[in-house]
């Protein structure tokens, strides 16, 4: 995972890689928390395009990222989904409360 | 049977990632799309997630993993000898957790359903639980 925060939007860009189970979500967790916390963030944006595997740990983290920002008064956003983390995704549901975008820079225009 | 093999291994979330790749290994004999993959090593790992978290409570337990291959079939089974499910019908539900303090979404059944073929569970409390999950490959 890297992160790295965009001042002019207050966003913590969050690009996730390798794999995102139950036995990294707990780490991941907690460093994105402590990031969002010490930039005084506002909004998220997940990266998924290098990402090569989620389950609903992963839904999971991104529900209580939701959470996090949404009483920042922020807004969550999802960027370069594949077919197959698209499919997991919209079963879950949350598409509802976070928001869709082709890139990082699609997603930053939408804050 | 065309061929089976089986796993066993402690209910270590370490083990999670390992499970998945040595699985989606044993279904390769059936030449299955990326996608027949993914959805595979998806479903498996929310059987085996929940085995260790719900079935073991993070404590220390065997997870088993079946599989069977039969003509272009995979059967996949994941059983834990932890404390079982109550009410199988509530678990089952789309959104029902018993943990929503740990983030969980209360979606693993609900993915096993969606990218598997067929999923039966047998449980009984302070028995464990069964997960059995079966796949058909359409040749390509
Ligand atoms: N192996 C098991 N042993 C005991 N209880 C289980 C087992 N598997 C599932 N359950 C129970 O069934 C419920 C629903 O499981 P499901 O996988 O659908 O959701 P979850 O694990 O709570 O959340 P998610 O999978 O989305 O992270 C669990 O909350 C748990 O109470
Ligand atoms: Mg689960």
């Amino acid at each position: 995972m890297e992160m790295r925060y965009e001042t002019a939007k207050r966003a913590l860009v969050v690009s996730l890689s390798h794999d995102l189970d139950h036995h990294g979500a707990a780490s991941l967790r907690e460093k994105i928390d402590y990031e969002f916390r010490r930039r005084r963030a506002r909004n998220i944006i997940f990266d998924l395009s290098a990402l090569k595997f989620m389950d609903s740990s992963g839904i999971g983290l991104i529900m209580g990222r939701y959470r996090l920002s949404v009483a920042a008064g922020g807004k969550v956003f999802l960027s370069g989904v594949s077919p197959q983390l698209d499919r997991l995704i919209s079963i879950s549901g949350i598409y509802k409360i976070v928001g869709w975008a082709k890139s990082i820079s699609e997603a930053l225009q939408c804050l | 049977m065309d061929n089976s093999m089986k796993l066993e291994f402690l209910s270590k979330s370490s083990n999670e990632g390992f499970a998945r790749v040595a699985v989606a290994a044993f279904a390769s004999q059936l030449d299955p799309t990326l996608e027949d993959l993914s959805d595979i090593k998806t479903a498996l790992s929310e059987a085996v997630t929940n085995a260790i978290i719900h079935g073991y409570e993070n404590t220390k337990g065997i997870v088993t993993i079946s599989c069977q291959i039969n003509n272009d079939t995979l059967t996949v089974t994941v059983s834990d000898s932890g404390r079982g499910i109550e009410n199988l019908e509530q678990a089952m539900e789309p959104l029902y957790t018993s943990h929503p303090e740990m983030e969980r979404s209360g979606m693993g059944f609900t993915v096993m359903e969606t990218f598997m073929d067929s999923v039966s569970v047998r449980s009984a409390p302070g028995e464990g639980t069964d997960v059995t999950m079966s796949k058909t490959i359409k040749g390509r």
